[in-house]
């Protein structure tokens, strides 16, 4: 331990790691019954290092053809030592840093922790949640087997359906007409490179805001504390608050082991493009509640496309939801409530539909 | 500015030399599992790094045989993806494949030099060599591959579709 | 609008009635003619006589080949087969329109059952257009013809089928609906394949007879020729030949023929063998021997199959062992026609090849599986240092926030 702080002490003397680290250690983070949602953030970036690291390892020996992409990640879970945990590991942590982003907004809704002066994080949050489903989207397709294969096929026809530039979009989508090589090459181009460096950018921008905002109090938390002063909790950032985000991280990278070891990632059959599509064809659970929604549509509504509908539905929320912190003071002196209300009818939206999505046939 | 209960001592260093007893073993158990963590973890991923030795094969060519291999007038079953296939040199030196899975049941066919046929044991079906379905129960011809010989390996690779 | 769709009709109309005019003769234009002739003549358009340039009169009037009492009114059943034969059976004629037609159809029918009981004047026995049609004869390649090997069957039983029509005859009429539960129609009709047999594959077509006793291996050994030897060297044989019982059909039946699976074999209620055979006597023992060895491989594949079908759903690489024992099931099926043998050593070295192969695709499965396990030991590892790693962070995280917990005001 001598040597330690004499290392610590050598390096602390050229390089002032103090004073670096200062706005650390004076950071602090409230401490309330609330206080619990706060690790949400800090998961899905734990989630996201280790996307970054398997999908690095994933990369050594991936090949995004149509000829060897299904054949490469069998080599991969095959062959490749430890492979299988790597491409499981993989798997299960994009499944997990998607709901622990969705859990992580819904958090921040609840606990309006969106308000002025926070608005552009939770704008940048909200296009990383955006990224994290294009993450999702373009990397089901990458082994390249039968259900990802008709489930992409299936999710660009939909995009097909928005009126004039649909059928470009569609296009766009595919690489062409079809679902094919082509497409593989774009949405291999867009998991790898595009949406990591959109990505990596705007989590820079998110955390920094974060950083420079703090972490947000709950209204009702912070008029209790101005009313009693002397109930109001504080932990030190570092090490306290850290801490308790390792500890969380060690829970989740715990859990990711126990799942790519009991349920590892399937494989599924090569993708066949002649065969005719498969009965019971679903995206993934993250995408179900949209799939569902279309599904139940009428094929008309006052005769327009009911999927159109769908479709500009999803997209005018997504937009509505994006512009929620401005939007929140248009809504008048009761503009909070209708927020939360909207936000527990989402997710008893979500929630149902997906679980509903799930079961059906 | 919220305080913190001990006077921060001026270095880190001076900080873990100054912490109590129990608070030093506490780090250390922390240092030590921590370390073991990121052993453990680093293990496999170091693991993955190495390559295995095998190539990784595609399922749209595969290589049948080597040059010389083969007598005129023989075949040989090979795997082909998932299934067993069928490289024949005909008496004339050309090489011809197809599926070795007969059509009928499924049983893997087999060349017979004999009668310059592809035959099949289980229900005596036979196919000429072009693969198609000349005698016996099966209903269809074999699938023929393209055969393409590459320096001293000869490979098979499923007939584009125009 | 209307009124270029109405020209447009009229040409149409007019166009193909001149055609048929042509074709036909002028019996569609006479307007002394009953209505029926129109009807018939237009039939007759799509016939493949009318579309080789062959009109009404080349069978009906007097001037060609038939004969004046043809004229007008319809040819006596008595004289069809004659009058086709007329053509069909002159080599020179038929050369003309299709070289490779054969012209032996009208000798054969004088052989066929049909054809003795029709010279013998039962004008109820089949003539050509019983099977071929009348005045809309297509050739068997078109799948509308009443003879495409999809519709042979259906065309026979019209007669087969109907017991009222059969009676004089004494003979079963359940043949076709025997046909229709047998794995040959199933082949044919799910399997599209056309090559699979239907009536007249068995019994002929112009020449239809049944197949007699003596013949009944070598009808079924065309297509089933390892069966066929089999059965030749087998010590049934000689025995059917002497108690005069047909080969095949005796344990497949004749027309109901399903696809025989290892029930068939043995002294089970549903094994043939036992229709002739106790259990306790040697043949007996041999056939209950052979359906064992045939269970067993069939169990043993199975067991394989799911043990590496297990494997591979937990992502480990069986292809090898999956496509090894793909062989297994071809031994199977080998046996199984070697079983027509009679000869339990035969049989069992068949089985025998099988059982190897499935009991190394099934250590394979099972160093899959340990594989496996060893897999999801060495996640125990890491696992143990992490939950180490979380405990002593409570640990350490409980030492500093020892009296720590500030609660001043004001924050930023």
């Amino acid at each position: 331990m001598k040597t330690a702080a004499l290392i610590w002490t050598w390096i602390e003397e050229r390089f002032d790691v103090g004073e670096l680290i200062a706005p650390l250690r004076s950071k602090t983070v409230p401490r309330h019954r609330f206080s619990i949602w706060y690790l949400l953030g800090g998961i899905t970036l734990f989630l996201f290092f280790v996307q970054v690291l398997t999908g690095l390892l994933l990369l050594l020996y991936y090949r995004p053809s149509t000829q060897e992409a299904y054949e490469s990640v069998q080599y991969i879970t095959t062959r490749v030592q430890f492979g299988w945990l790597v491409r499981s590991v993989h798997f299960w942590s994009a499944n997990l840093m998607i709901f622990m982003a969705v859990a992580h907004m819904f958090s921040v809704v609840l606990l309006r922790a969106y308000r002025k002066p926070r608005e552009l994080t939770w704008v940048s949050g909200m296009l990383l949640l955006f990224l994290a489903l294009g993450f999702g989207f373009s990397g089901y397709l990458l082994p390249w087997n039968t259900l990802s294969f008709f489930a992409t096929k299936v999710a660009s026809e939909v995009a097909g359906q928005v009126p004039l530039v649909g059928h470009a979009l569609l296009v766009f989508m595919r690489g062409g007409e079809d679902v094919g090589g082509a497409t593989l090459a774009r949405f291999f181009s867009l998991h790898v490179v595009v949406l990591p460096a959109l990505a990596a950018t705007l989590l820079m921008l998110h955390l920094w805001l974060v950083q420079k905002f703090g972490m947000s109090v709950p209204p009702s938390v912070e008029s209790h504390w101005t009313e009693v002063p002397e109930v109001r909790q504080e932990v030190r950032f570092f090490p306290d608050f850290l801490l308790r985000d390792l500890m969380a991280w060690c829970v989740i990278l715990a859990a990711l082991l126990v799942l790519a070891a009991a349920l590892p990632a399937e494989l599924g059959h090569k993708a066949d493009p002649f065969a005719p599509t498969p009965f019971g064809i679903k995206p993934e659970w993250y995408f179900l509640a949209q799939f569902q929604t279309l599904r139940l549509l009428p094929a008309k509504i006052f005769g327009i496309e009911g999927e159109l509908i769908g479709v500009f539905g999803f997209g005018l929320a997504g937009a509505l939801w994006l512009a929620l912190p401005f939007l929140e003071g248009r809504l008048g002196r009761n503009g909070s409530r209708w927020v939360r209300a909207a936000a527990l009818l989402g997710m008893v939206y979500l929630g149902s539909l997906t679980l509903y999505a799930y079961f059906a046939k | 500015m919220s305080t913190i209960a001990s006077a921060a001592p001026t270095s880190r260093g001076e900080q873990l030399i100054a912490s109590s007893m129990p608070r030093r073993r506490a780090l250390l158990l922390l240092m030590g599992s921590l370390v073991s963590s990121l052993g453990t973890l680093c293990y496999p991923i170091l693991r993955y790094l190495i390559p295995p030795g095998e190539t990784n094969s595609s399922a749209n060519d595969a290589l049948a045989g080597m040059v010389g291999e083969l007598k005129p007038n023989s075949g040989k079953t090979f795997r082909f993806g998932s299934r067993p296939a069928l490289l024949v040199r005909l008496a004339t030196g050309e090489y011809r494949s197809m599926s070795a899975v007969c059509t009928h049941l499924g049983c893997t066919v087999q060349y017979r030099p004999e009668t310059q046929q592809i035959w099949c044991p289980c229900h005596n079906g036979c196919y000429d060599l072009n693969g198609r379905n000349v005698g016996g129960p099966p209903p269809r011809p074999l699938p023929a591959f393209d055969v393409e010989v590459r320096g001293q390996e000869i490979y098979v690779s499923r007939k584009q579709v125009a | 609008m209307g009124k270029s769709l109405l020209v447009l009709t009229f040409v149409v109309a007019l166009g193909s009635s001149l055609a048929r005019a042509q074709q036909t003769g002028a019996c569609s234009n006479c307007d002394q003619g009953d209505s029926r002739v129109k009807a018939i003549a237009e039939e007759f358009a799509a016939d493949i006589h009318a579309q080789n340039a062959m009109s009404c009169n080349v069978c009906h009037a007097g001037g060609g080949r038939g004969t004046e009492a043809n004229r007008i009114s319809a040819i006596p059943r008595e004289r069809i087969p004659e009058l086709c034969g007329s053509c069909h059976a002159d080599a020179d004629r038929i050369k003309k329109f299709n070289p490779a037609l054969h012209t032996d159809q009208l000798a054969q029918y004088r052989t066929s059952v049909h054809g003795i009981k029709f010279a013998n004047g039962d004008t109820k026995a089949a003539v050509c257009t019983d099977c071929h049609g009348v005045h809309r004869m297509r050739p068997a390649s078109d799948p509308g013809s009443s003879v495409h090997p999809l519709n042979v069957a259906a065309t026979c039983q019209r007669c087969h089928s109907d017991a009222e029509y059969m009676k004089p005859y004494h003979v079963a009429t359940d043949q076709y609906a025997g046909y229709s539960d047998s794995v040959h129609h199933e082949a044919m009709v799910a399997g599209g394949d056309l090559s699979a047999p239907t009536c007249t594959t068995c019994h002929g077509s112009h020449g239809a007879v049944p197949p007699g006793v003596k013949s009944v291996a070598s009808v079924c050994g065309t297509c089933h020729v390892l069966q066929a030897r089999y059965f030749e060297e087998s010590p049934h044989k000689h025995i059917f030949a002497m108690m005069n019982i047909a080969s095949c059909v005796t344990c497949h039946s004749s027309h109901r023929i399903k696809h025989p699976d290892d029930t068939f074999v043995g002294t089970g209620p549903k094994a043939v063998c036992g229709n002739c055979h106790t259990p306790d006597e040697p043949a007996g023992e041999t056939a209950n021997g052979i359906h064992r060895r045939f269970q067993r491989l069939e169990a043993d594949m199975a067991g394989a199959k799911s043990l590496l079908d297990r494997a591979e759903h937990s992502g480990m690489d069986v292809s090898e062992a999956q496509l090894e024992l793909d062989q297994a099931g071809d031994a199977l099926t080998k046996a199984r026609v070697t079983l027509h043998t009679a000869t339990l050593s035969r049989v069992t070295e068949d089985v025998n090849v099988g059982a190897g192969i499935v009991a190394k695709a099934h250590q394979a499965g099972e160093a899959a599986l340990r594989e496996r396990g060893r897999r999801r030991k060495s996640v125990l590892i890491p696992l143990i240092a992490i939950v180490a790693l979380l405990v002593s962070l409570g640990a350490y995280l409980r030492e500093i926030e020892r009296g720590q917990l500030t609660t001043t005001g004001a924050k930023r």
